[in-house]
């Protein structure tokens, strides 16, 4: 009996110890429970697949293996602040939150702390501005971005001219559905369209009253900024309205098979953009037969494959890379913290290293620097083939209007700036 | 043996009327107050506070507000989350405002903010009662919810909607913003909980609360003997929604430092903290902190149990966390209609008699 006891408490400590102070540490804080578990469960499997992946093929990086604690955060800031507070101790390189919300909650905390995060094509648009936001990074690709990307699209589509045309801009009541708001008023004026901001309250399960006022309205492009659930009723919501599905466009967050499947051959046609390109890369079989048949995968591992899988993927790809240029400037594997900012400031990803990592064209080649933390502002456009159930990419990499884009971050940074007390500089 | 009233003599009125008046709940009492003063200041860590005590202190201003409103005067109301809203942004719109002034001013306008849009959607209450003025609070929830998304002059025209706490500090200490220590955000809502909960314990022990009660009782029998229902009722939403103003000013300026309004101050904050209460107790100020460390904690721990200790995968922890806590809810309301408040008035009464019960 007490032999039991002991043993018992011995294991709990071993358990309740954490990783080995060697290992790198890269926390998930992922949530696969509540309204947006759909898409945030691909995304974690693919964040984690990755960093087994290296550990199995690679022994980690540089030799040095890694740890992805996972935290359950619900895409609730109450909870990302708990699992931010829980996984801090435990020397984490670098933090993903996943959520414009909590990262709005990091971004000072981070910053306190001194620990990197990366919100790739989320978070805090302006944070591509280095000098004021030195710890927070939005490479490759940001929401300003996918705006000017979507109203670009749709410049192609329409030869150029779309003065006296309507955009509605369906929308997440969030700080996350709200952050392209200003750069579209910005291309409104440009372009001479009008812009029709409609939006939807979380989670998103109720969205008659905004799908009448578009059939009332007949806007010609509807553009969409959801996530979780209120993807997949907005494209039903779209598909009973007979609303044209090709002048439908979400964002990256809003293209992925879990929120098209649900409505059927009624999502026929349905655009997304894409900042990581949907294709069976020479990385998935190495993902299948080292983890997946290992029993290792973070989840079912029936998710390779998928637009948020591989997105989740790329993010651990981008952490991975950085940590290895960290371990090169750096010169030790045993990297921390600040080293690793050092590295995600360095990084550089070339179409060669793509290929090489088995990923080629998986994204835009980019580098980052102190000036430019949001990389090349580039993303693909994707469309929904119901009867193949796939979806296809349809354009080149689009380039985002840089001339729009670089005064609001100027502006927004500098607000930031003078709101928290920051001098901003580059080194 | 130790807890009993033999042998405590009192030899005046106050002396004989005072909060606790047995001597060993006394003892307790300041023993309670000197380690959360003394003791935990100085051991507490990051996760500590910004996990645990700070969201628990918190919570306990927010559910004593919303008992004494539900508890003691008996008006049921839903819309605590949004006044709670109105207590954050009242105090983000001073702290931008007046940056010289200290953010406990603040703090205290935000909760006086609070009372006066709380006196406002409690009209109503003096024509409509039970489960309608239920759905008239609701109104207020939903209301204020949509008026900070709506209306750019409340967040400061910010691109996102969010509203940020900038740094301030009391005596020269940081509070808010994230340089501040764990021990100083601890603190600052240590006080003023102490604050709170004394307050509260006084008013409803005095006049004003026991017109509260009558009201709760028996609303044509209260006016018959005396009690103005316009001024009882409407007193009582006004010290409710200032408790829940401060809780609200506290919770973003001091616990998140960033806040959306309609993610942290939703509908379901309005049920949280009504769970607390009915958990805890209704009209207790007791049991305005047992619920709120129920409710608070329990996840917590169930969290730690599952996924650090017994290394469960994160999902599953957070299901069977729901489903646990829904099965404790439900025994301890079936075990104890009256919430933990009453389990440890029990406790009280079987401790008087101990060890020689009849």
């Amino acid at each position: 009996m007490k032999m039991k006891t002991l043993a018992l408490a011995a294991l709990s400590t071993t358990l309740l110890a954490g990783p080995v102070a060697a290992d790198l540490v890269f926390p998930s804080l992922s949530y696969r429970t509540g309204p947006y578990a759909a898409n945030g469960i691909p995304f974690a499997d693919g964040y984690q697949d990755y960093f087994t992946l290296l550990n199995e093929r690679d022994g980690g990086i540089g030799g040095v293996r890694l740890q992805v604690p996972e935290c359950e955060t619900g895409y609730n800031t109450e909870k990302g602040v708990e699992c931010y507070e829980a996984t801090k101790g435990l020397n984490p390189l670098v933090y993903q939150p996943l959520s414009t919300g909590i990262t709005y909650q990091l971004i000072p905390k981070v910053t306190a702390d001194g620990i990197p995060m990366h919100t790739m094509g989320y978070g805090r648009t302006s944070a591509q501005d280095g000098a004021t936001f030195p710890w927070v990074f939005n490479y490759p690709a940001n929401y300003w971005d996918g705006a000017s990307i979507a109203v670009n699209h749709i410049l192609d589509q329409e030869g150029g001219d779309i003065s006296g045309k309507t955009i509605a801009l369906v929308y997440h009541n969030s700080a996350y559905g709200k952050e392209p708001i200003r750069t579209l008023q910005e291309l409104a004026t440009k372009h001479g369209f009008t812009l029709t901001e409609i939006p939807v309250d979380h989670p998103g399960q109720e969205q008659k009253s905004q799908w009448l006022q578009i059939r009332r309205d007949r806007p010609d492009y509807v553009l969409m900024w959801g996530w979780g659930v209120m993807n997949q009723v907005a494209i039903q919501e779209a598909a009973n309205i007979n609303f044209p599905m090709d002048h439908f466009i979400g964002i990256w967050w809003s293209g992925s098979e879990n929120d098209v499947i649900p409505a059927g051959a009624g999502a026929n046609g349905y655009k997304a953009l894409n900042m990581n390109r949907v294709a069976d890369f020479p990385v998935y079989d190495e993902i299948r037969a080292l983890v997946v048949d290992k029993g290792l995968a973070a989840g079912a591992g029936d998710q390779i494959g998928s637009v948020l899988y591989g997105r989740g993927m790329y993010a651990a790809m981008l952490a991975a890379e950085a940590a290895a240029k960290a371990q090169e400037l750096a010169g030790t594997p045993d990297i921390t913290a600040a080293q690793m900012r050092d590295g995600m400031e360095a990084l550089e990803i070339t179409a060669a290293r793509m290929v090489e990592l088995g990923m080629p064209d998986i994204g835009p080649e980019f580098s980052v620097s102190c000036a430019n933390h949001g990389g090349v502002g580039q993303a693909y456009v994707q469309q929904w083939d119901a009867t193949a159930q796939q979806w296809t990419v349809i354009t080149g990499l689009i380039a985002s209007d840089r001339e729009v884009i670089d005064p609001l971050v100027v502006e927004d940074a500098a607000a930031y700036a003078s709101e928290a007390g920051i001098t901003p500089a580059c080194n | 043996m130790l807890y009993r009233e033999a042998g405590d003599f009192k030899t005046t009125y106050q002396a004989d009327n005072q909060t606790f008046p047995i001597r060993f709940d006394r003892w307790r009492y300041y023993a309670v107050l000197v380690v959360a003063y003394a003791v935990i200041p100085f051991v507490i860590g990051d996760y500590w506070a910004n996990a645990i005590l700070v969201p628990f202190l918190i919570y306990s201003i927010a559910a004593i507000g919303l008992n004494i409103l539900v508890g003691y005067c008996g008006q049921v109301s839903l819309g605590t989350g949004g006044f709670m809203a109105v207590g954050a942004y009242a105090v983000y719109k001073l702290m931008t405002a007046f940056p010289e002034v200290s953010i406990v001013i603040h703090v205290l306008l935000a909760g006086g903010v609070t009372a006066a849009v709380g006196v406002l959607f409690g009209l109503p209450s003096l024509r409509i009662k039970g489960f309608y003025l239920a759905v008239a609070t609701l109104a207020a929830q939903f209301f204020l919810v949509w008026l900070f998304n709506k209306v750019p002059w409340f967040y400061n025209y910010s691109a996102s909607g969010q509203i940020n706490a900038p740094e301030r500090s009391v005596m020269g200490v940081l509070v808010t913003g994230p340089n501040t220590a764990p021990w100083a955000q601890y603190m600052i809502c240590l006080v003023f909980v102490t604050f709170c909960a004394v307050l509260a314990r006084n008013l409803t022990r005095g006049s004003v609360g026991r017109k509260w009660m009558a009201i709760r009782d028996m609303d044509i029998a209260a006016e018959i003997i005396g009690v103005n229902p316009l001024t009882a009722k409407l007193s009582a939403f006004a010290v409710s929604s200032f408790f829940i103003g401060i809780s609200g000013a506290l919770f973003f300026a001091v616990y998140l430092g960033a806040v959306e309004v309609g993610e942290a101050f939703g509908i379901s904050k309005s049920f949280l903290v009504l769970f607390m209460i009915i958990i805890g107790g209704l009209g207790s100020i007791f049991g305005s902190f047992a619920g709120a460390a129920f409710l608070v904690l329990l996840p917590v721990a169930l969290k730690v149990l599952g996924v650090d200790v017994l290394g469960w995968p994160t999902d599953i922890v957070a299901h069977v966390q729901l489903v646990i806590v829904g099965a404790l809810i439900i025994i301890f309301l079936i075990a104890e209609p009256h919430g933990l408040a009453q389990l440890w008035r029990v406790a009280k009464e079987k401790l008087r008699l101990w060890p020689f019960p009849y």
